[in-house]
């Protein structure tokens, strides 16, 4: 099958599902088995595109808006990785969602699967797009679309969340994103992405420091302080929303977007020339500690993680600073790494509500004894985030400490070790309690069992891939290295 | 450039330029004598129907650049009255005749609810006439015929907006405090023309822009253009004349507000295009300076405090007339740039602008026909009960936010353009602070409709209200990616304005 054609599947494929979740609306087992049918097929085409690709970066335009603003795809190494990411984790999470959905109880199941495939297609969208604009029209199609299903619960709680969510998204991609991209039109003419960048000093090194401003604040899904808000915001939403979306799509898209633009816009290299990314560093690593900081004082698990991710985001960040082509290869590997070990411990956040309905952590004394395997999921999530062998989430954490010795900014290091005895403090209690403490309400204790094998199955598949990814890390590495994207 | 000039034999294709200003004109009376409700939407529907289809064939046979000119009853000016189509006036003369063909669509099944039937009659035969005049404002190249048709329309406009006493007596006043302003806006407008008449001896555009340049710098021409201004500014609604629009839009029938907020306000802003550009010399100090000195303030002006206002107002359709002035702004930020980019903008804006705030009208009336008034919290949770309407409106609003993939993401990505061309980084940001301020009051909408719980079941309009509503909002997406009908035709536009 043409390449192009591949592209097309696979951002159609999701959105076609989408439709069918809204046709099937009345037979709820029939409307999930499509979108599971669906979620395979989208994987199955995105894994084509990973096994068709050459090398050749083409650009197949779809449309032309204006002359030099194409919407137009190309496929690239970061792009096939992330779309095989988000479709693979897709399965798990429908999985899981079909357990959850039904086990919380939650409400108009259709237009939320209906809302999830969408966003699912965006993010299609998003990695395969050929230049800025197509990113720019999938990032923010994204944030809509992502829209009711932050606020699907519909309380004012809810709302206000998805209130948060929507202005710091919208806001800072229409008020600063959008301001560096015609910039960039003006000055250049086009918005291509292009190996090395398309730059080409054109920008005085003052002018890149802001335009890179504009981008780093701009791109808001990738959370960086200070407008990380609106991801503990999002918590409102439904567990595998919090999972798929807010641990790896919708985030990832985010820093997703912040490498692409390092790599394909900016330019690795005329970047470490200009030191245009050194401030960023220092923001990036302030980012890291105050997120995790905060996170220590949050009960709520939820919000935990939240603070977390926030956390682990800003390592990417911290990658594109770097500017150098061990950083990007460490910040990719810390977006699949920190994917699989995200999802789990949400999902595994997830099992503990459906179960007990519980969402503090200091309620979950001793619940690891009546639900091992979450708690077991939970523990190797856990471990991945905080980067200690035998998970895959530690070669993210070793590229990003040889990243930042090439770059000569030592203090780096310093950063990335508080920040993973940091991830200790606030990860692990939870999993201590578990396992250690004796509940408060023994009475209440003993209805307790594992959830349906819905709810537990995906994390644990999620949890068994970290520990896989630490012994193919290298696999990955030698795809970038092969087709280019780092040397 | 290629402005190759077509007169004289006497083929059907010459006539196009009069041909559509008449046909509505000639349609207007013969409704009065027959006086049938069902006959009179008819004629009225196949009279727009054809002005839509000789203006697209206007704006093909202009869109390479030429220019197609008609002599009234043979008298060649500067002595006859001259019509003259150039890329500037075929898109305009396009968006009015669309936009009132959908509206017409939307008329058939909606007007009962709103106005009594005996009044039908008269309505469409006022209708018909407004859009002789607006077509005949733009299509002209005599400034004294400008003044005519442009009091045409405005007094059946007067008409059409005291309409909207049968639902609410406060149309009568709102559309008084318009008759006041607008005639007080004609009338500088035609001291304006006066003065240059006195000034030049001539009313013909061409005639007169050759011998304002051999004037050099005179008084009498000086004064002339100031009044213009103001009487185009009392028309366009330009900040702080504006205080007529809101309640005319707010109080008109749902009919009349999509037409005019589409329509009336955009050929007034043409108008002055049309004099800066054709009259006056575009270069000359004091056109340069106005602009610079007194458009751009008041274009940044509306462009926020309207947005502001917007998001206070409980009346959706007094929220819309509000950011309807902001959009205004916008399209008078674009022209006070005195650039390609910015004129060329300004016109883009002012079709997507066209389409948006009709398809945002029209939802708002269809709503209207089960809520029964439109504030906004009558219309909790018609997300679920009328899909379709509120779809469209999530379309239209996103459009006016200007969201990527729509008509407003193109006239606003071209508008900053044009202001970072001409190095005006603060403008650049007020922009975006204004479409910021557009996602708050549109999203408020948007919330109360899919997330409140709604009081009250109501169900669908029917198809044939849809369907109007519908194109319009196909038109928000379409234009949004196909931007050869708007930008390159504006390019071209902006070209011979420019030449």
């Amino acid at each position: 099958m043409p390449i192009e054609f591949l592209i097309f599947l696979t951002v159609f494929t999701p959105a076609l599902v989408g439709g069918f979740n809204l046709i099937f609306n009345k037979k709820p087992n029939v409307r999930d088995t499509v979108t599971l049918l669906g979620a395979l097929i989208t994987f199955y085409f995105s894994a084509n595109i990973f096994l068709g690709f050459d090398g050749q970066a083409t650009q197949y335009k779809l449309a032309t808006i204006m002359p030099g603003i194409d919407i137009s795809f190309h496929i690239e190494p970061l792009g096939i990785i992330f779309s095989m990411l988000a479709s693979g984790l897709w399965i798990l999470t429908h999985i899981y969602a079909i357990g959850y959905m039904r086990g919380a109880k939650e409400k108009n199941h259709s237009r939320f699967f209906f809302f999830f495939s969408l966003s699912i297609a965006s993010v299609m969208g998003i990695s395969f797009s050929g230049n800025l604009f197509t990113l720019f029209l999938f990032y923010e199609i994204l944030t809509l679309i992502t829209f009711p299903l932050v606020s699907h619960k519909g309380s004012n709680e809810a709302l206000r969340g998805a209130r948060v969510y929507l202005s710091i998204l919208l806001g800072t991609s229409i008020g600063l994103q959008l301001l560096g991209i015609i910039w960039i039109y003006f000055s250049i003419g086009t918005l291509d992405f292009v190996k090395g960048g398309i730059l080409n000093g054109s920008f005085g090194s003052l002018e890149l420091t802001l335009l890179v401003a504009l981008f780093a604040f701009g791109i808001g899904k990738a959370a960086l302080f200070p407008f990380h808000r609106w991801l503990p915001a999002a918590m409102v939403a439904p567990t595998p929303v919090s999972a798929l979306l807010h641990a790896v799509a919708v985030v990832k898209a985010g820093v997703f977007t912040v490498l692409k633009v390092g790599v394909y816009i900016f330019g690795v290299e005329s970047l470490s020339v200009s030191g245009a990314t050194d401030w960023l560093t220092w923001l990036a690593c302030f980012s890291i500690l105050f997120a995790s900081l905060v996170a220590m004082t949050k009960d709520n698990l939820k919000a935990r993680l939240a603070y977390s991710t926030i956390s682990q985001l800003a390592y990417v960040v911290l990658a594109f600073s770097l500017a150098n082509s061990l950083g990007v290869l460490g910040g990719a590997l810390q977006i699949v790494t920190h994917a699989f070990g995200k999802i789990t411990l949400f999902m595994c956040a997830g099992s503990i509500y459906v179960a007990t309905k519980k969402t503090n952590i200091s309620d979950m004394q001793g619940l690891g004894r009546v639900m091992p395997i979450t708690f077991l999921s939970f523990l190797i999530g856990a471990i991945s985030i905080i980067g200690l062998p035998p998970m895959g989430g530690s070669w993210a954490k070793w590229f990003l400490i040889l990243s930042s010795l090439e770059a000569d900014k030592q203090f780096v290091v310093l950063v990335l070790l508080i920040s993973s005895l940091l991830n200790i403090a606030y990860l692990l209690p939870l999993v201590a309690k578990g396992f250690y403490l004796n509940p408060s309400d023994q009475k209440e204790f003993k209805s307790f069992k594992e959830p349906s094998a819905f709810v537990w199955l995906p994390p644990a598949i999620t949890a068994s891939i970290s520990l896989l990814l630490f012994f193919y890390v290298g696999h990955i590495r030698d795809f970038m290295i092969n087709f280019g994207l780092v040397s | 450039m290629a402005s190759e000039i077509k007169q004289g034999t006497l083929e059907l294709v010459n006539h196009l330029p009069i041909l559509q200003v008449i046909i509505p004109m000639l349609i207007a009376p013969i409704l009065v004598v027959l006086n049938n409700k069902t006959l009179s939407w008819l004629l009225s529907f196949v009279g727009t129907l054809a002005s839509l289809f000789i203006s697209i064939l206007l704006i093909q046979a202009v869109s390479d650049g030429s220019i197609l000119t008609y002599y009234l009853g043979g008298w060649v000016p500067p002595i006859g009255i001259e019509y003259r189509i150039d890329a500037a006036n075929a898109i305009l003369l396009f968006l009015i005749s669309i936009i009132s063909a959908i509206v017409l669509i939307f008329s058939y099944s909606s007007l009962h609810a709103e106005i009594p039937e005996e009044k039908h009659t008269l309505f469409y035969a006022c209708f018909l006439l407004c859009l002789t005049g607006l077509l005949g404002v733009v299509a002209t190249a005599d400034i004294f015929n400008v003044f005519v048709f442009l009091e045409i329309s405005s007094l059946s406009t007067y008409v059409l907006v005291a309409q909207g006493s049968y639902l609410d007596r406060r149309a009568l006043s709102a559309s008084f405090n318009y008759l006041i302003m607008g005639t007080i806006g004609a009338t500088f407008f035609v001291i304006g023309i006066g003065y240059i008449y006195m000034a030049t001896g001539s009313l013909n555009m061409m005639d007169i822009a050759e011998r304002v340049s051999q004037l050099g710098d005179n008084r009498t021409i000086q004064a002339g253009f100031a009044f213009i201004v103001v009487g185009m500014g009392l028309k366009l609604a330009m900040v702080p004349l504006h205080v007529w629009l809101p309640n005319a839009y707010t109080f008109a029938p749902t009919v009349v507000t999509c037409f005019l907020a589409a329509t009336a306000t955009k050929v007034a802003l043409y108008v002055l295009i049309r004099f800066v550009f054709s009259v006056f010399n575009y270069e000359e100090n004091f056109v340069s300076e106005l602009f610079f000195l007194l458009l751009m303030p008041l274009a940044v002006i509306a462009m926020i405090a309207a947005s502001v206002i917007a998001i206070f107002k409980q009346n959706l359709k007094k929220l819309l007339a509000y950011s309807s002035l902001a959009q205004i702004g916008y399209m008078l930020l674009g022209l006070s740039l005195m650039s390609q980019k910015g004129l060329s903008s300004s016109l883009v804006h002012m079709v997507n602008h066209g389409f948006t705030k009709a398809a945002l009208f029209m939802s708002l009336g269809a709503f209207m026909f089960n809520t029964k008034n439109v504030y906004i919290k009558s219309l909790r949770g018609l997300g679920k009960s009328m899909p379709f309407t509120s779809g469209a409106f999530v379309i239209g609003g996103l459009s006016l936010i200007g969201v990527p993939g729509t008509a407003g993401f193109i006239s606003k990505w071209l508008l900053l353009e044009a202001a970072l061309e001409t190095g005006y980084w603060l403008l650049a940001i007020l922009i975006i602070v204004s479409s910021l301020f557009a996602v708050i009051y549109i999203w408020k909408i948007i919330e109360v409709l899919y997330f409140a719980e709604s009081t009250e079941t109501y169900s669908e309009v029917s198809v044939l209200t849809l369907m109007p509503i519908w194109i319009l909002a196909f038109f928000c997406i379409f234009l949004g990616i196909n931007t050869g009908l708007t930008v390159d035709v504006a390019n071209m536009a902006t070209e011979i304005l420019f030449k």
